[in-house]
């Protein structure tokens, strides 16, 4: 009966599917006898007993055993159910201490995630298989949720709290989760791959920051260019929150027009902005202070992928 | 012993009275001002079915769009905006405006205060303002959607109701409105019930009709003003910022659930009573037998109707309530399946060894008996907590519901009015076309919604415009079951209206039914009844010397 179990639910990508298919199912069946403990009485008796004329009907007004048996019957088959049921529900409700945690922030209409290095990756997620992954979830605007059709998982994502979810991914391949709380316009098109990667695969994934900014490097797409990876990356890692890019000043120097240009700095000296000056600010700020600023700019180092800055070279570049 | 004919006048039928509650008094300002129950009755029954029909051009719209993933409805391209629109106003429409007034203020309205040997309701005039509320709601929502458009689900969840354009304030106040329509319609029944029985008719000498509704009523007043109070905080906090229901502002989008659901779980019983209440007097009548457990059903309505206000959280399992609120809302929603269970293995065994006719009401509560018990075995499904993480939001749970709502209480609402109609109108529809019908509506619900089923389980999020290519043959057999559907409704459209333009035809009992409202001519005199009737017999006594004349 795997076929019809097969047709009815998505592919099982976790240990929990199995589980809950087997609950499953289980209920189906048990479904299909209870139907038919109702539908064939509902067909025979108007066949079997259809109407004659005279036929005296008898006048039975109950029997308290009968009602006693068909209360009672149900009751301790619904209390089983229940149990078998919560029994499930204990597992997903608690993640194993062990689980890695990826952080999900929501918005309309797509899907952020942030890695245990604060790597982050738009609606594509790769986790390591027969690792627990937990998900620590949030929205910016209204409500979402967080769906895994394989794994059998999903929860609400709320603004403004964070919920959670996790499972161990068993299967290898890619998975695809979506947005199950509707979201407004393109609720249906908030949706994203999950790829459950072996250890190996993973941890080189992991090195790289994620796949998505090949696209980027790899010249295919002239909308891609690794100046659109440094706008992007701008923007994630939060280069905007001190710097603008249309020369107003901030917190910290605008990046528009600054590079190869001589920049003054606050021990009267002057530095050419070209690429070494503008990696030495992410990794080491504190070596050279614009004049006219504080020296507040964290390190950068460890936190940026090379294409992160390479990409953010590119986009001052880009700067003119 | 005469024998009960399905059709054509009784040996004992009194001669038809000249004057009955249609034809006393002319013109559309009768009818406008009118306090009988009867007028408003059909007033409501006109008024549900025209929201019905606009619902169910919408729900036919939700379904051509999703019959490709290209979503070309007769050649023009619906965008995701239209359809979200589409889906809201069919589910709005359908809860606010036609499910929940239809079998209360039609049905209920007419054949309630018959049932009881009554004149009219305890609050005639209530009544009539209850139905002018109805009209003022119901040109609310209209007007929200002619002039702006309303995209959040008839659920209303917010912070997206909150933060989104559109005249969602206009269709919440319409739907306020609404409500207080609903309580009024409510404390007429039970005040009704309480006061206005025949001299000798207790309150286990009641039609079980009277039983569902009473139930239904309980609901109406205590849970709708719940509603109106929720619809109001998101008013003003879309109008003023208050910050109840938006995290930004200081409030909690899970607290809008919470009082969402703490009305509209009821109101899933405000929708499903009445069609018990309806099959409780089907099915008696044509197997020409007494109701088997008189009691234990009318004990499982109002059962049902306090269950229905502990059992809140099962809409929440995964929304973000507290997991221990969780585990218990799940364990009390499983109860709900015992008085469901007892409802349905008593009418089975008042079936056993009946003397059953299959005219068109019948049919329709045989159906019901399969479609309600499909609706019920799913919701084991969605009960059952570790299932429930899967299948919520998906499908499953459309299917789910459209089995209760629609293939239960609509199904048990047109066998009703097929049952009923001789007595509102005086003229039997077709009896051929009836079944047809049935059979069509029948078939055309399950195909409709037994593929939406599967789809749920393949996980297919609810509330979707686009899909992927692999559910397409099953959303494209669903959309096929909708004109099915839709060829059945029309039908019985056409039937039922041709069967007002000829003569008055119907007796005064067609059916052989034992309950009051058959003791009064069809149609009825204004008062109801020549003389108060008093109660001789149980209802549903089938015994020879009630059926002898």
């Amino acid at each position: 009966m795997d076929w019809l179990r097969a047709w009815m639910m998505p592919p099982q990508g976790s240990a929990f599917a199995k589980e809950i298919d087997f609950v499953y199912m289980s209920l189906f069946w048990l479904s299909v006898v209870l139907f038919l403990m109702i539908a064939i009485p509902s067909v025979y008796f108007p066949w079997r007993y259809r109407y004659k004329l005279g036929r005296v009907t008898p006048h039975q007004t109950h029997n308290t055993t009968l009602e006693v048996l068909w209360s009672v019957g149900p009751l301790i088959l619904c209390i089983g159910i229940f149990f078998w049921g919560l029994n499930g529900w204990m597992k997903y409700a608690v993640a194993p201490g062990e689980a890695m945690e990826i952080s999900v922030t929501a918005k309309q209409w797509l899907w952020q995630f942030e890695y245990p290095d604060q790597s982050r990756t738009i609606n594509d997620i790769h986790v390591p298989v027969n690792k627990p992954v937990k998900f620590t979830m949030t929205s910016e605007d209204v409500l979402h949720d967080f769906y895994v059709p394989d794994m059998r998982v999903k929860h609400d994502i709320i603004p403004g709290r964070y919920t959670q979810i996790w499972f161990t991914p068993t299967v290898l391949g890619e998975h695809s989760f979506t947005c199950a709380e509707y979201c407004g316009k393109d609720h249906s098109g908030m949706k994203g791959k999950l790829t459950v990667d072996t250890d190996a695969d993973f941890a080189k994934w992991m090195e790289t920051g994620g796949t998505e900014w090949e696209d980027y490097f790899n010249g295919k797409d002239p909308k891609k260019t690794p100046a659109d990876w440094g706008k992007i990356t701008y923007e994630r890692v939060g280069c905007n929150s001190c710097h603008t890019v249309d020369g107003t000043k901030s917190k910290g120097p605008s990046w528009k027009g600054v590079y190869g240009s001589m920049v003054p700095l606050n021990n009267g000296t002057s530095v050419l902005a070209d690429e070494n000056y503008i990696r030495e600010s992410m990794m080491n700020p504190q070596a050279k202070i614009v004049q006219g600023y504080d020296p507040i700019m964290p390190t950068f180092q460890g936190l940026l992928k090379p294409n992160q800055v390479n990409g953010l070279v590119a986009y001052i570049e880009s700067l003119k | 012993m005469e024998p009960v004919l399905t059709s054509g006048a009784r040996i004992g039928d009194r001669p038809r009275p000249r004057k009955n509650y249609l034809n006393e008094t002319k013109g559309i300002w009768s009818w406008m001002t009118t306090v009988d129950h009867k007028r408003i009755g059909i007033m409501y029954l006109v008024a549900t079915l025209t929201a019905f029909l606009l619902g169910g051009i919408f729900a036919l719209l939700v379904r051509l769009t999703l019959l490709t993933p290209q979503h070309k409805l007769f050649g023009l391209q619906v965008t995701a905006e239209t359809y979200n629109r589409f889906f809201t106003l069919h589910g709005a429409i359908m809860v606010f405006l036609f499910i929940i007034p239809s079998i209360p203020g039609s049905l209920t309205n007419f054949v309630l205060p018959l049932m009881l040997g009554a004149k009219d309701v305890a609050f005639p005039r209530l009544n009539l303002a209850s139905f002018y509320l109805w009209i003022v709601g119901a040109v609310m929502a209209v007007a929200s959607m002619i002039i702006g458009a309303v995209d959040t689900g008839w659920t209303f969840y917010t912070p997206y109701s909150t933060t989104t354009s559109g005249t969602v304030t206009l269709m919440t106040a319409a739907v306020f409105v609404l409500g207080f329509s609903s309580i009024f319609t409510g404390l007429n029944f039970i005040a009704t019930v309480h006061k206005l029985r025949a001299p000798g008719m207790g309150w286990f000498d009641m039609p079980l009709f009277v039983w569902g509704m009473y139930s239904t009523a309980v609901i109406q007043v205590l849970a709708t003003p719940v509603l109106g109070i929720t619809l109001v905080l998101l008013m003003l906090e879309r109008v003023f910022q208050i910050g109840i229901f938006d995290s930004r502002i200081g409030g909690d989008p899970v607290l809008f659930q919470h009082f969402f659901w703490f009305y509209s779980h009821p109101a899933v019983y405000i929708m499903i009573l009445p069609g018990m209440a309806i099959i409780s007097e089907l099915i008696p009548t044509f197997s020409r037998k007494t109701i088997f457990g008189y009691r234990a059903i009318a004990y499982s309505s109002v059962s049902l109707a306090l269950l229905s206000f502990i059992v809140w959280g099962h809409h929440m399992f995964v929304a973000g309530q507290s997991q221990l609120a969780t585990v218990v809302f799940s364990a009390l929603t499983f109860l709900v399946a015992i008085p469901s269970g007892v409802k349905v293995f008593n009418w089975l065994t008042t079936m056993y060894k009946g003397n059953i006719s299959l005219e068109t009401p019948m049919l329709y509560a045989i159906s019901f008996l399969m479609l309600f018990a499909i609706g019920g075995l799913t919701g084991i499904f969605l009960g059952t907590l570790s299932t429930d993480i899967h299948l919520t939001d998906t499908y499953f749970v459309v299917a789910h519901f459209h089995y209760v709502m629609m293939g239960s209480t609509v199904t048990a609402f047109i066998g009703g009015l097929h049952y009923w109609w001789p007595k509102m109108t005086g003229r039997m529809p077709s009896e051929k076309w009836g079944r047809v019908a049935a059979v069509l509506w029948f078939i055309g619900f399950n195909a409709t919604f037994l593929p939406q089923f599967i789809l749920g389980s393949r996980g297919m999020p609810r509330r979707y415009y686009n899909y992927l290519d692999q559910f397409q043959p099953l959303h494209a057999f669903s959309t096929v079951g909708s004109w099915i559907i839709g060829l059945s409704l029309f039908t019985t459209a056409a039937y039922l209206l041709a069967s007002l333009r000829k003569p008055a035809d119907a007796p005064d009992n067609p059916w052989g039914g034992t309950t009051m409202e058959w003791q009064t001519s069809s149609p009825p005199i204004t008062h109801n009844f020549e003389d108060t009737p008093v109660l001789e017999h149980e209802p549903y006594d089938y015994r020879p010397r009630t059926v002898a004349h």
